[in-house]
């Protein structure tokens, strides 16, 4: 059943992206035997948004040498309004985030990504419904969590993947993250957050093989306000589409391990 | 959790010293099979809404039968009741008994103080059976390596020689936490912390998570092929069916620096999994590789189940300081070595 406060408040907030919200409703999933909303399957987004959340023109990468096949491709924005309410204190470390993100950025080094950002990485994740947990696996650095579907849970500690409770409301899944470490960023554009962060994410069906996917990100420290990025989630329809292993510890090592190495003897 | 990463020198220290076994500890969860593994037909496991056979939930590896069986128990393949009952009592006792091969675990001085990290031994959850050994059948012993297999490793190890420290490349996959020891496939037991699995049905799908390095495989169960076989992984490529309540998985397109007890990318591994009762999940494995041993191996584990949760083990995340510092030490040492040298 959807509530029509979520279908009204749905509709007000679609200024951006129109087209994904307005048809939300119309859709009902396929249930699983337990009778809930399948969102079984391999899902990924298709933007750019691990490029810079909000809109971007289309910019030289950071390796000349690989001209055309790794510059940043533009993107329209995935958050609400096309701003994030940085504290000012905060948006000035986010300009120096982002004049440094090579160095900087937790996703160059491999590291686990967090939530929302491993939604968006240019990587496939794949749901695995039961009826207690929710299990989230991830291509990119086989990244997992498992969201508890039962009473709500308290995190034992914090960690890069957070603390995931979720529910169901209607067709939506609705996943509370809360426990992240400060240490993950939102996208290659330096956008950051403090161990504060509290996401609230929702997955709804929007046709067969289509998800709509919203986060709605709050965290006092650095943002003025809860702001809400949204994208659709494309299914990977291809026969025996599966995640393989994307270990990139090993990509990192030479930038991280490289000038440790012993020099040729003269 | 990075914290984590930074006790796994005491981990390794512990897996070290306890080997395969673990130190005087209660045992439950036991497996009450008479023999081996599918005696107890009377429990039927659940059934997922699905109708899937239901594994799932969190268990522990935590064992206290040795990999190999211990010399002089020859073709012994089970203790009888009163053995098992002995041996325990003695274990509890700390009265460590040399046929069980347990010299590592004896009482000794240890410079740690393992239950400040969670390493209470005494807390730890253990599924033992009357096995003497974890490999099956008369021999209980991995085979003897084939002779091009020993060649082919004691060149790999002969070329690393001398230039242990010299990159990263030279270090062991477990410091680089590109594949830990006890993350590999198939899943070996180790020391008390991070042996945790956790194993999730979906529609078609069966996920194990398992907790060291926050390893998960998603293994699809609708009969489909392995991947090409052009692509080769480290954990290889999973895929399982399922017998009656048992889940097969079969893996293949391991890489060649996969090397489990030093096979080479050849190997391939059945794994099954059972609940023989409540409490327990059975693990058994066969693995054969013709270019490393002469036939296949059997192992079989029993599992217990646990408390979760299971906690993220975020390896990488937490290695820079520990691993750039191994590599500077031997820079250091260079350094000072050609300035003696040039006195």
């Amino acid at each position: 059943m959807y509530r029509l406060g979520h279908i009204v408040l749905a509709g007000a907030l679609c200024l951006a992206a129109l087209p994904a919200w307005s048809q939300t409703a119309a859709h009902r999933a396929p249930r699983t035997a337990d009778g809930k909303p399948n969102l079984n399957g391999i899902w990924q987004a298709l933007n750019s948004a691990d490029w810079d959340l909000q809109g971007h023109a289309a910019a030289q990468g950071p390796v000349y040498a690989l001209g055309a096949v790794f510059s940043i491709p533009p993107g329209l924005s995935v958050v609400e309004g096309d701003e994030i309410p940085y504290l000012p204190a905060a948006a000035a470390k986010q300009k120096e985030n982002r004049a440094n993100w090579v160095k900087l950025d937790p996703e160059v080094k491999c590291y686990l990504p967090g939530v929302p950002r491993a939604t968006y990485l240019p990587y496939p994740f794949q749901i695995v419904q039961s009826r207690e947990n929710i299990m989230m696996v991830y291509e990119y650095a086989g990244a997992v969590r498992t969201i508890n579907m039962g009473a709500p849970t308290k995190a034992p500690a914090d960690s890069w993947m957070g603390w995931s409770n979720g529910h169901w409301e209607g067709e939506t899944l609705v996943v509370d993250v809360t426990s992240q470490n400060a240490d993950t960023w939102f996208d290659r554009a330096g956008d950051f957050h403090s161990e504060a962060l509290h996401v609230v994410e929702r997955y709804t069906p929007r046709s067969a093989d289509i998800l709509n996917y919203e986060a709605t990100i709050e965290d006092p420290k650095v943002f003025s306000r809860p702001w809400k990025i949204s994208m659709p989630l494309y299914r990977r329809v291809e026969k025996d589409a599966r995640l393989l292993e994307y270990k990139c510890v090993e990509f990192t090592e030479e930038l991280l391990y490289g000038p440790l190495r012993k020099k040729a003897s003269k | 959790m990075t914290t984590r990463r930074s006790l796994a020198s005491i981990i390794v220290l512990a897996a070290t010293l306890a080997g395969l076994v673990l130190a005087p500890v209660p045992v439950r969860g036991q497996v009450p099979a008479s023999r081996s593994t599918s005696t107890t037909k009377t429990w039927t496991p659940p059934r997922t809404p699905d109708g899937q056979p239901d594994l799932q939930g969190v268990y522990a590896n935590a064992t206290l039968t040795p990999l190999e069986r211990p010399k002089g128990l020859g073709a012994k393949e089970f203790y009888t009741e009163h053995e098992f009952a002995e041996l325990m009592k003695r274990i509890q006792q700390g009265i460590v008994p040399e046929e069980a091969d347990l010299g590592n675990a004896a009482p000794q001085d240890v410079r740690y103080d393992l239950s400040l990290y969670g390493f209470d031994l005494t807390k730890a959850t253990l599924a033992s059976n009357r096995r003497t050994s974890l490999i099956v059948g008369p021999e209980g012993v991995v085979p003897p390596m084939l002779p091009e297999a020993r060649k082919r490793n004691a060149e790999r190890a002969a070329k690393n020689k001398g230039h242990e420290f010299d990159s990263y490349e030279n270090r062991p996959l477990q410091e680089r936490c590109i594949l830990m020891a006890q993350e590999r496939i198939p899943m070996l037991p180790g020391a008390a912390d991070n042996n945790l699995l956790q194993i999730v049905e979906g529609p078609g799908y069966v996920v194990l998570l398992h907790e060291i390095d926050h390893s998960t495989r998603v293994i699809p169960t609708d009969g489909r092929p392995h991947i090409s076989q052009k692509i080769r992984e480290y954990q290889g490529d999973s895929v399982g069916h399922w017998e009656g309540n048992t889940l097969v998985v079969d893996t293949t397109n391991f890489t060649d620096l996969t090397a489990f007890r030093g096979s080479g990318e050849k190997l391939h591994l059945v794994e099954r999994f059972s609940r023989p009762d409540e409490k327990t999940l059975l693990y058994q494995f066969t693995v054969e590789d013709p270019a490393t041993w002469d036939k296949p191996w059997t192992a079989e584990i029993p599992m217990a189940k646990a408390q979760g949760p299971v906690y993220e083990w975020a390896c990488h995340e937490g290695n820079y300081d520990e691993f750039v510092t191994i590599l500077r030490g031997a820079r250091v040492a260079e350094e000072e070595a050609a300035r003696k040298a040039a006195k």
